[in-house]
């Protein structure tokens, strides 16, 4: 890096040394083995001998129909996984931190650390619980619907294609509200409290404060828990599998990028698993995170109004 | 008056929110590990109430004790959790400090790649992970999960950490070179404890994901000498899905320790993110 010839100081080794250990893992199992796969995804194995096929593999995604109906279904679902996520898991997550943060609350850090917990648990628990507590077997959600007088609405949801992936959205939604609630409540304590104090000079108090001046500037935050939902649920996979398995039932209505990837690489039942369209799937997921990622910086990120207090 | 009784009304209506949505977050928690001391018929009689005299019952746990290798998987989860965390702490924390602290050529650059991996998921690269697993002959074992794992923490860490280094007193770093400390002195005598809190932040974030993580365990350690505890957890109640005190105990089993964490860590975990160390 620092060549002692141009400029004269003695090379700096420590900077190398601090440097070398992180960018030699990092590299060597994130960077090269993302563009391995992305690599991949351009040759098949012909006679067990890799060759390189150029954009046959995405021809076949798209243009196959075993191959497309399955990816286009995953892709819907997993939009559908992002849109149930946005509709409710933030909203919750901001009404909560904004309750959270109104000042003189009592019993604020009892609530805190009791609406994270789910966050901090595995899929697999989450999967496996709400598989329990939904299962007609039980009959636990049927008798606590029944005490409301709602028990006509009780359907065993995650065996019917029609509500599976909704109510495992939803279960994924009670899992990560934690996340926004955070993040929001975090950006909230930031606003100074002049700013505050001044609003309530105007009259502008309850609903109104929260509308007109804590919103607007909580907007970055916002975009950011956005970005994340964005990422997290187009990468998501441990939950759909703890709770429908591989074969993401029923009949793949909860079939997500996620499993889909893992059902192609590895194979399932009697289908032999396969690397190179295992890879091709993978570089889709990279394309449409890698484009949120770039909508987020470049749309969004730059036209939002920072306050700088 | 009428404003005094508004704000008390508001403030009501906000207790009852959060007391609604905190009963909905810890629920089922409670109801499972409240059933998994149940015998078999109270569970499906009466599911909602607490154990009594007459139906405690640990068959669960003594199931889950006989049949699975428990104690194993949580030995690997435990293994793989701290040392990852070791590494991502050390290795995360070095860079930091070369990229806050010194003016190279090339600083930006090496900050901006090394950020890359926080917006896009190591598990895209799992096809190559797996053949460079096989080819080195890491495949069933702890060290490939550890690789794979302090890959994936390097980014954030690097990332929060160095906005902490930026923080330390220069004057601090330059007495500390007048009196003839090398670079890798002031590093760990000087900064790492200074830094000490935003670490502790850092590994919290750190821990959750690696220990509660399916996919790298499924894929590049299934073998029963290296199971993790979720993986574990995951292929017992597949097996025994029908066996409800099994299942029960096992989930118990495996939401105590990371519940425990959590409420040691809380405080420090809320800290950190308020601190603005997630911007």
């Amino acid at each position: 890096m620092s060549n002692a010839t141009v400029i004269r100081r003695p090379v700096r080794w420590h900077i190398l040394v601090f440097l070398a250990p992180a960018v030699l893992v990092y590299t060597a199992v994130m960077i090269i083995p993302l563009f391995g796969t992305l690599q991949l995804s351009l040759f098949r194995a012909v006679d067990r001998v890799p060759t390189f096929v150029g954009f046959d593999n995405f021809r076949t995604l798209f243009g196959d129909p075993r191959w497309s109906v399955s990816f286009w279904n995953a892709l819907w679902n997993n939009t559908w996984f992002f849109i149930i996520h946005m509709l409710v898991q933030n909203p919750i997550g901001i009404m909560i931190a904004a309750l959270l943060s109104s000042s003189r609350l009592r019993f604020r850090a009892f609530y805190r650390t009791a609406i994270f917990v789910p966050t901090i648990l595995s899929f697999v628990i989450v999967g496996f619980i709400w598989k329990l507590m939904l299962s007609p077997l039980w009959g636990v959600a049927p008798n606590m619907l029944d005490f409301v007088g709602l028990k006509f609405l009780f359907a065993p949801w995650l065996g019917k294609e029609e509500y599976a992936l909704t109510a495992l959205s939803l279960i994924s939604v009670w899992q990560f509200v934690g996340i926004p609630m955070m993040l929001i409540y975090a950006a909230m304590l930031s606003i100074p409290d002049e700013v505050i104090e001044a609003a309530e000079m105007d009259g502008i108090t309850g609903m109104a404060q929260f509308w007109k001046i804590k919103l607007p500037l909580i907007l970055p935050s916002i975009g950011i828990i956005s970005i994340l939902t964005f990422v997290g649920n187009f990468n998501a996979f441990d939950l759909i599998y703890a709770a429908q398995g591989a074969l993401a039932g029923p009949n793949f209505s909860t079939d997500i990028l996620g499993t889909f990837l893992y059902r192609t690489f590895f194979g399932f039942q009697l289908q032999l698993g396969d690397p190179n369209m295992g890879a091709t799937i993978a570089s889709m997921m990279f394309v449409i995170i890698l484009a949120g990622v770039c909508v987020y910086l470049f749309a969004i990120q730059t036209r939002l109004r920072r306050y700088q207090f | 008056m009428t404003a005094a009784r508004a704000s008390l009304g508001r403030t009501a209506a906000a207790h009852a929110i959060l007391i609604a949505y905190t009963l909905i977050a810890l629920f089922p928690v409670l109801l499972i590990v409240i059933n998994s001391f149940k015998s078999r018929n109270a569970i499906f009689r009466e599911p909602l109430m607490p154990p009594t005299a007459e139906t405690f019952d640990l068959v669960g746990y003594t199931t889950v004790w006989g049949q699975g290798n428990f104690i194993g998987y949580f030995g690997n989860s435990l293994t793989v959790t701290v040392a990852s965390l070791f590494f991502v702490l050390l290795f995360g924390a070095m860079a930091a400090f070369a990229l806050s602290e010194y003016r190279f050529r090339g600083n930006t650059m090496m900050g901006l790649y090394l950020a890359l991996g926080i917006m896009i998921p190591i598990r895209l690269g799992t096809v190559a992970i797996l053949q460079l697993m096989v080819a080195s002959g890491l495949v069933n074992t702890l060290t490939a999960l550890i690789l794979v794992y302090t890959a994936q923490g390097l980014p954030l860490s690097i990332f929060i950490l160095s906005e902490f280094m930026k923080q330390v007193s220069d004057d601090l770093k330059n007495a500390g070179r007048i009196d003839g400390l090398s670079e890798y002195r002031i590093f760990f005598r000087l900064v790492l404890p200074l830094v000490r809190p935003a670490m502790a932040t850092v590994a919290v974030f750190t821990m959750i994901p690696i220990w509660n993580d399916l996919w790298f365990p499924l894929i590049l350690a299934p073998s029963e000498q290296t199971k993790t505890v979720t993986l574990g957890a995951q292929i017992f109640i597949g097996q025994f899905v029908t066996n409800w005190n099994a299942v029960l105990a096992a989930l118990s089993l495996a939401i105590v320790p990371v519940l425990v964490l959590y409420l040691i860590f809380s405080r420090q975990l809320i800290r950190g993110i308020t601190s603005g160390a997630v911007k």
